[in-house]
């Protein structure tokens, strides 16, 4: 087990802080922490999935017509987690909206299949594609936890004390988003940078 | 008619605006706003890819997918359908008017992966618009990703001679100014 694979994309190579992938989802359904995980749950699905796929078949896809083909393998697998979340989960599958198939031409799921699944064993694609998926998961949550208490006034759905009679409503609305993440950016780039003064 | 047709042009630059408050189309609009030229290039070929994809993808959608009962293969269509469509408007153009392929050249690829346009054939079926609608609110949805794109670009070209701290600078200061430009933004609320 080569559990560098899996930790790297957790914080090392984050995918939205850090090769900053993936942002548009990262912004638009982090008003809640539900809606995050909903999000990454999915995202993750989709990684897994074409991750196991493509670094199966790579070896008898032909050069040029190949990201076709991975954009066929990750459309089959966002259709699928649509279509499930559709059935099984209609509240969180309203409230994402259009970013469910969004998925599709979200960077990070082609970026891994090109970068990483078409190089390497199906074993450490998917190791990757955990890590990934959990470093994405774990930056929405993060964006995801300063929008809905101070936005909505709600953890997890429970209302916060204090905050939730006068919540700053900005901060589930599109501006908060790209406050929140500016910062959150400019604050893993001090920590990199050896938290210098 | 042609009033809503209008209010559906107005709403999608600026109210709805893809990039400031549907946050559509981010990675372009951070990745390429650096400087106002290659700006107004993206937003071009943007605009232009939008409203091609915005038709086409309304044609499968009624004409194909759903009389045969299809839908449940939206994205992937919709998907390869956008893909091919910017690689024949790269041969096209090339073959054309070189002069504009020069400057839209490396856009063009970029395109596909652009939510915005994926987002916006989307977006057509799902409010159920007709042919025209699709067209106009594609149409719009392209200018308003420009008019953001432009503006960003004009603004960062003034920060890059302003005094930033240094963990701010880059993709941090930007994605604050694209708030500041979002809270702008909904004062066009009142338009509507």
């Amino acid at each position: 087990m080569n559990t560098k694979e899996l930790t790297k994309g957790i914080w090392a190579e984050n995918p939205i802080f850090v090769i900053m992938l993936g942002c548009c989802p990262a912004l638009a359904v982090s008003t809640s922490l539900a809606n995050a995980f909903g999000m990454g749950i999915a995202a993750t699905f989709v990684l897994l999935g074409s991750n196991l796929i493509i670094s199966l078949i790579r070896a008898s896809v032909p050069d040029k017509i190949r990201i076709p083909v991975y954009i066929v393998v990750i459309a089959t697998f966002v259709t699928m987690i649509d279509k499930f979340m559709a059935a099984f989960t209609p509240a969180l599958s309203a409230s994402l909206g259009i970013f469910i198939p969004l998925i599709v031409v979200n960077c990070i799921i082609l970026g891994r299949a090109e970068a990483f699944a078409n190089k390497n064993t199906p074993q450490d694609s998917i190791l990757d594609a955990i890590g990934m998926g959990l470093g994405f998961t774990i930056a929405l949550a993060m964006i995801a936890v300063f929008r809905e208490v101070l936005g909505d006034g709600k953890f997890f759905g429970i209302p916060v004390p204090l905050i939730k009679d006068d919540p700053c409503l900005l901060m589930i609305m599109a501006p908060g988003g790209f406050f929140v993440f500016g910062l959150l950016m400019a604050w893993k780039k001090h920590l990199a940078a050896g938290g210098a003064k | 008619m042609s009033a809503d047709l209008f209010s559906i042009f107005i709403i999608a630059i600026f109210i709805e605006n893809f990039v400031l408050n549907q946050i559509l189309g981010i990675c372009p609009f951070v990745g390429v706003s650096n400087r106002v030229d290659s700006a107004v290039g993206m937003g071009l070929a943007v605009t232009f890819v939008m409203v091609l994809a915005g038709v086409v993808t309304w044609s499968i959608q009624n004409l194909f997918l759903a009389p045969f009962h299809l839908e449940y293969l939206q994205t992937l269509s919709f998907i390869l359908v956008i893909a091919s469509l910017v690689q024949f408007v790269e041969m096209v153009i090339r073959k054309t008017v070189p002069s504009l392929y020069q400057a839209l050249g490396v856009y063009l690829p970029l395109i596909t992966t652009n939510c915005a346009v994926l987002g916006v054939a989307l977006l057509n079926v799902r409010k159920g618009y007709g042919l025209v609608e699709s067209a106009v609110n594609s149409l719009g949805g392209g200018l308003g990703f420009f008019f953001a794109l432009l503006l960003m670009a004009g603004i960062r070209e003034r920060l890059e001679v302003a005094e930033v701290p240094v963990a701010m600078r880059g993709a941090p200061i930007t994605f604050i100014t694209a708030g500041l430009l979002a809270i702008a933004f909904y004062g066009f609320a009142g338009l509507a």
